[in-house]
């Protein structure tokens, strides 16, 4: 493992201060993603700021029925929160089919959102790597690429977002607060997730010392009826093959309201725009469903060992907007 | 620009002291920040219990307590740990009487070569105080973090099971 040193900060304004002041620094929450990166060698030497005790681990519910979660709050803690049980099930779903109970009792939400790729060649410090090492070539493009993205890849970096969690909050529209020393700002959760494209290093909008303080997740009364779906090869804690985020309301035997996003295919959690397009104000039948499900993936571009994917999520969306419609029926 | 007495200064990254409670035992350990808890309980406090399987958080054998929560010791360093409360399977015992869940291991013959059983046994213990034991759906789902390569996993179950419905009586077979 790579040497680090440590300091403890007990406020918002200190965690700060001190990231910022320092470029090799970095904050450490629950630390399953940031050890694993230094023992591997994927990351250099950091001056580590631990912010464990930082008062940023609510979970609240506020007057506008948004909910809001800090960026410390851990990944168990939120997915069994009432709060998010009853008007989130989807996200709270998402939370528990992620790692392992010990690993959500570790990790952050903040963290969560900043997980690094489980790509191989990122994790082997031997291989060439443009996300690791900028200019130096993908070794999963004529490599072993399973596991990897078929929407949103780029010539230089094919790696699948590995979060559950994020793709709920990208079908709920959430809002990353994050403060700096020169104040606070919120980012639309599908802006904070950048595409590969040509600097595929550069995975979101954040700058050295920025802390997410919190996560909000605005009222949407369509997601009491909601799910989220997870194929994979085993039945826990292992990454998504295959996943989709789905809330629905269908009236009248028509879709009236619908949010979609996917997990596992694409290289950031992904929107499923396209679909929502076609599901609105359209019959809620099988048929509408696989409709929807192609216009998304009608640019979806394999790899040599990934094409399956593309069938695959399709017929994940399919039953997850099946079966909230028999849901919504039987409710 | 920051005194060194208060919280915030810097340690490492050369050998600083380090002061753990574990099992209700202050120890004082001299290592380096990038230490784990688990190296620094297996290599420097001599508590070998918690094992490791895989040193990046994908087989649970390393599974103790922080503040009565369960955690994998390999990705938590030990200097973080400061102020905090650990528990290792060192520290089930009472008085030299096996608590209730290893008890039920040996009874239902829960493991063969041993090696994943301390943290199965920590999270065992954990998950019925969590309430997590109902079905054996749910236990399963809630086990999945500790890999065990004999695949005890059935008689594992049988002896949550009788934990559960017996001496531990958390929670009756609600499924
Ligand atoms: C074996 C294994 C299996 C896993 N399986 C899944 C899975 O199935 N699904 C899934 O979604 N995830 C999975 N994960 C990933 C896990 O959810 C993440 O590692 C975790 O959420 C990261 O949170 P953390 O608090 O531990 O972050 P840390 O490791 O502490 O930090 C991660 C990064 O975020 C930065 N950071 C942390 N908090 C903040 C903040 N508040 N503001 C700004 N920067 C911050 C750190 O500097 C670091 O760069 C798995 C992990 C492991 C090890
Ligand atoms: S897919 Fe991305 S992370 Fe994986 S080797 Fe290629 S550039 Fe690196
Ligand atoms: S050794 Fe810690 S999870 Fe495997
Ligand atoms: S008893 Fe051998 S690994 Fe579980």
């Amino acid at each position: 493992m790579r040497p680090v040193s440590y300091s403890r900060v007990s406020d918002v304004a200190t965690a700060i201060a001190t990231v910022a002041a320092d470029p090799t620094s970095a904050y450490l929450a629950g630390g399953t993603t940031k050890i694993d990166m230094l023992r591997i060698y994927a990351e250099p030497s950091q001056r580590l700021v631990d912010i464990n005790d930082l008062p940023i681990d609510h979970i609240e519910v506020q007057p506008d029925g948004a909910v809001r979660v800090g960026g410390l709050a851990r990944m168990n803690d939120v997915a069994l929160a009432p709060v998010v049980l009853d008007r989130f099930p989807m996200l709270s779903e998402a939370l528990l089919l992620g790692a392992s109970a010990q690993l959500r009792n570790m990790a952050s939400m903040g963290g969560n959102m900043l997980q690094r790729v489980r790509c191989s060649y990122f994790r082997d410090a031997e291989a060439s790597c443009n996300k690791r090492e900028p200019g130096t070539g993908c070794s999963a493009i004529a490599g072993v690429n399973r596991g990897h993205a078929v929407l949103g890849a780029s010539p230089h970096c094919i790696a699948t977002h590995p979060s559950d969690a994020a793709v709920a909050l990208v079908a709920l529209d959430a809002m990353i607060h994050v403060q700096n020393s020169g104040g606070h700002h919120a980012i639309a959760i599908d802006d904070f997730f950048l595409l590969p494209g040509d600097t595929p290093e550069r995975e979101h909008p954040l700058n050295h010392g920025d802390l997410i303080t919190a996560i909000e997740v605005p009222a949407l009364p369509a997601a009491r009826n909601s799910l989220y779906l997870k194929v994979r090869d085993r039945e826990s804690y292992e990454f998504a093959l295959a996943s989709a985020a789905c809330a629905l309301t269908v009236t009248d035997g028509v879709v009236a309201e619908v949010r979609l996003a996917l997990g596992g295919v694409a290289t950031k959690p992904w929107r499923a725009r396209k679909a929502e397009q076609v599901l609105h104000g359209a019959p809620a039948t099988r048929e509408t469903f696989a409709r929807a499900a192609q216009a998304e993936l009608a640019d979806a571009v394999p790899q040599t060992m990934n094409g399956f994917k593309i069938e695959l999520v399709q017929r994940t969306m399919i039953r997850a907007l099946e079966t909230l419609t028999a849901r919504g029926a039987a409710a | 620009m920051v005194a060194s007495h208060l919280p915030d200064a810097v340690q490492g990254p050369g050998r600083v002291d380090v002061v753990l409670n574990v099992n209700g035992a202050t120890h004082v350990v001299r290592i380096e920040p990038r230490v784990s808890l688990l190296d620094c309980l297996r290599d420097h406090m001599n508590l070998t219990g918690a094992k490791k399987g895989c040193n990046q958080g994908a087989c649970g054998a390393c599974t103790v307590w922080v503040d009565k929560r369960r955690v994998v010791a390999c990705l938590t360093l030990a200097i973080a740990c400061e102020g905090r409360e650990i528990t290792t399977i060192e520290g089930m015992a009472d008085n030299g009487s096996l608590h209730p869940m290893q008890k039920a291991f040996l009874t239902e013959d829960a493991f063969q070569c041993g090696y994943c059983t301390p943290g199965q046994i920590m999270s065992a213990v954990a998950l019925l105080a969590e309430g997590h034991a109902g079905s054996d759906a749910e236990i399963g789902e809630w086990m999945s973090g500790n890999i065990c390569r004999c695949a005890a996993y059935p008689n594992i179950r049988t002896a949550i099971r009788d934990v559960r419905d017996g001496v531990g009586g958390v929670r009756g077979a609600t499924g």
